[in-house]
């Protein structure tokens, strides 16, 4: 276990994003891991996804419980190894990890943003992030990486900033969100809008936290982030009275209100967990970044002519119960790489876990995204080809 | 059919600089050799997971697809070369792959184990199924689930309109170019589509 160490940079030109709006002013919260080269050929960038945020791996001092989100993943010797790879993990705009975000207050007006924080994007998250790397002298990423939401930003840096990624591995992620994942983030927004305590988005003047709909938010999404076999396997129709010991084939409780059954107890758990530190104008924001990302669109819809600015080389990985972001959805990413005549390796992973899958162990995946990071040449050394 | 001879022979198929599609490329070898020695360019098709991750460390580009739900994510003549080096025989849409090869590959070039080698028809007069060097499995967990022969191949292209522009056989990894459909235990065809 290593040590990871919070840092953050603030910004003083404003950031002009994709609704017209700038934000001036700006903090980026972020994290590195391992030594930047001589070179500076090493860099790799991870974007997180929905609730995550820059603290990828290792631990913070005196905290060993305190392990990073792709703690698995990244690290020495694990398979983005940070005894090779400088990896920088950067909380993005609009989040609630200390980057500036809807809960700090506005310069402009010297109130909290709440509600008025800016509709961000994944392309502004990209230039955000792009401005940390000037500031760190890094100019070309040896490869950006995320899973989810986070491979969005991946796929986005190497529409974005071609000449500026070697590399780009995209983990369960999509070109856009279909319809019904559009809704699942709908009914969860509805669920955070319609709580009395949200208060139009300025609930920090009145002292509360909107955790209803937080947690009914929570909820929604843990349903759709696992698939319908773990849950069974996990949660079956046990009920949460077995589990507390009371006698085994202890009846029903003929209640429509009080927890009756294990997966009603473990949702509860996760949107109590969730509503404690997760900020409800951030959980807006970033779903909507989800929403409009859509490289196509300007494309009229066609992905392969979206997708010809990118020269990046290419990993995907999808997994096969993952119902969210399904593996047709990466297959449409890999079809228009291949029309583009771009170098792509794509792995489709039979885990049972759905889209949590690419947070989890697991040996194939594990060892498709090693030997891939094996093969990213850094610096002088000789073998490698790219 | 992996061993080097007889991927050398396979290689000197395909012409140089070719863009070449692999399916059922398996741990990446062969295409390895044509990005090494022919300057071929190109992707592998591969199921199984251990191959992809040698393919992977290889540097050999691999999409993991299973070749039994077809090949609609590849455009009609992407490709200089499409390979099906032992990948036919374990296809349940054995003649529908054959067809897609034809549409995706300007060329097509398929290897599969020649079930008439002559040590096979014997044994099959013998009256049980052969289980060679070559064939190493039992009739009851064979994977080849596509038994055909040299002659068979040459019914089923010219079915499907294909004009074969070389052909012959294999055996102890040298050609056989007299009598391939007796003397070699396996069938290689180059085609186009006619």
């Amino acid at each position: 276990m290593f040590e990871a160490v919070p840092q953050s940079m603030s910004f003083a030109s404003p950031l002009a994003l994709r609704s017209g709006v700038s934000v001036a002013d700006y903090t980026l919260a972020y994290e590195t891991y391992g030594t930047l080269n001589a070179d500076k050929s090493n860099a790799v960038l991870i974007c997180h996804a929905l609730n995550a945020d820059h603290h990828v791996a290792g631990s913070y001092a005196g905290k060993p419980k305190s392990e990073g989100w792709w703690d698995n993943m990244i690290g020495p010797g694990k398979p983005v190894d940070t005894n090779r790879f400088f990896v920088i993990g950067v909380n993005n705009l609009g989040s609630c990890f200390g980057s500036t975000g809807p809960m700090h207050v506005n310069p402009a007006t010297g109130r909290v943003y709440g509600a008025d924080f800016p509709v961000v994007t994944v392309e502004d998250w990209v230039d955000a992030q792009a401005t940390l790397l000037d500031a760190l002298g890094i100019r070309t990423l040896a490869a950006v990486m995320g899973g989810s939401l986070g491979g969005m930003q991946a796929l986005s840096w190497a529409l974005q900033y071609p000449d500026r990624v070697r590399h780009a591995v995209v983990v369960a992620s999509a070109p856009n969100l279909t319809a019904e994942n559009i809704a699942f983030n709908e009914v969860a927004r509805r669920a955070i809008v319609t709580d009395p305590d949200f208060h139009g988005g300025h609930f920090y003047d009145h002292g509360v936290v909107p955790k209803r709909g937080l947690r009914i938010a929570r909820m929604i999404g843990h349903i759709t982030y696992l698939s319908d076999d773990v849950m069974n396997e996990k949660f079956g129709r046990s009920l949460r009275s077995a589990a507390e010991g009371e006698s085994v084939g202890s009846s029903y409780r003929y209640s429509t209100q009080q927890v009756e059954f294990q997966i009603e107890s473990y949702l509860r758990y996760q949107g109590d967990k969730f509503a404690e530190y997760f900020d409800a104008n951030t959980y807006l924001l970033i779903t909507r970044a989800l929403d409009y990302f859509d490289p196509a669109r300007a494309y009229g819809g066609n992905l392969t002519a979206a997708l010809a600015k990118a020269t990046a080389k290419f990993l995907l990985v999808s997994f096969t119960t993952d119902w969210r972001f399904s593996p047709a959805r990466s297959r449409e990413i890999v079809k228009a790489l291949l029309d583009n005549r771009r170098s792509v390796s794509y792995a489709e992973i039979d885990a049972p876990h759905g889209h949590d899958a690419f947070l989890l162990d697991d040996a194939r995946y594990f060892g498709v995204v090693r030997s891939y990071f094996e093969r990213i040449a850094v610096g002088s050394e000789g073998s490698a080809a790219s | 059919m992996s061993d080097l001879a007889t991927q050398r022979l396979i290689a000197q198929l395909v012409p140089k600089g070719s863009r070449v599609l692999d399916l059922g490329c398996g741990d990446g070898a062969l295409l390895d050799l044509l990005q090494r020695e022919r300057g071929c360019s190109g992707y592998g098709v591969e199921i199984a997971d251990g191959n992809v991750i040698k393919c992977v460390q290889r540097g050999v580009d691999v999409l993991q697809l299973n070749l039994d739900e077809g090949l609609t994510m590849f455009g009609d003549a992407s490709f200089d070369v499409v390979l099906q080096i032992d990948t036919l025989q374990n296809l349940r849409n054995a003649e529908i792959m054959l067809r897609e090869t034809a549409r995706v590959g300007r060329i097509g070039i398929v290897a599969f184990p020649n079930f008439a080698h002559w040590p096979n028809r014997l044994s099959v007069a013998r009256g049980r199924m052969p289980v060679t060097r070559r064939l190493p499995y039992q009739w009851y967990d064979t994977p080849n689930i596509r038994v055909g022969t040299f002659k068979d191949f040459e019914v089923l292209a010219q079915r499907n309109n294909l004009r074969l522009l070389d052909a012959f056989g294999l055996q102890n990894e040298r050609e056989v170019r007299w009598l391939p459909n007796a003397r070699a235990s396996t069938a290689v065809f180059k085609f186009e589509r006619s």
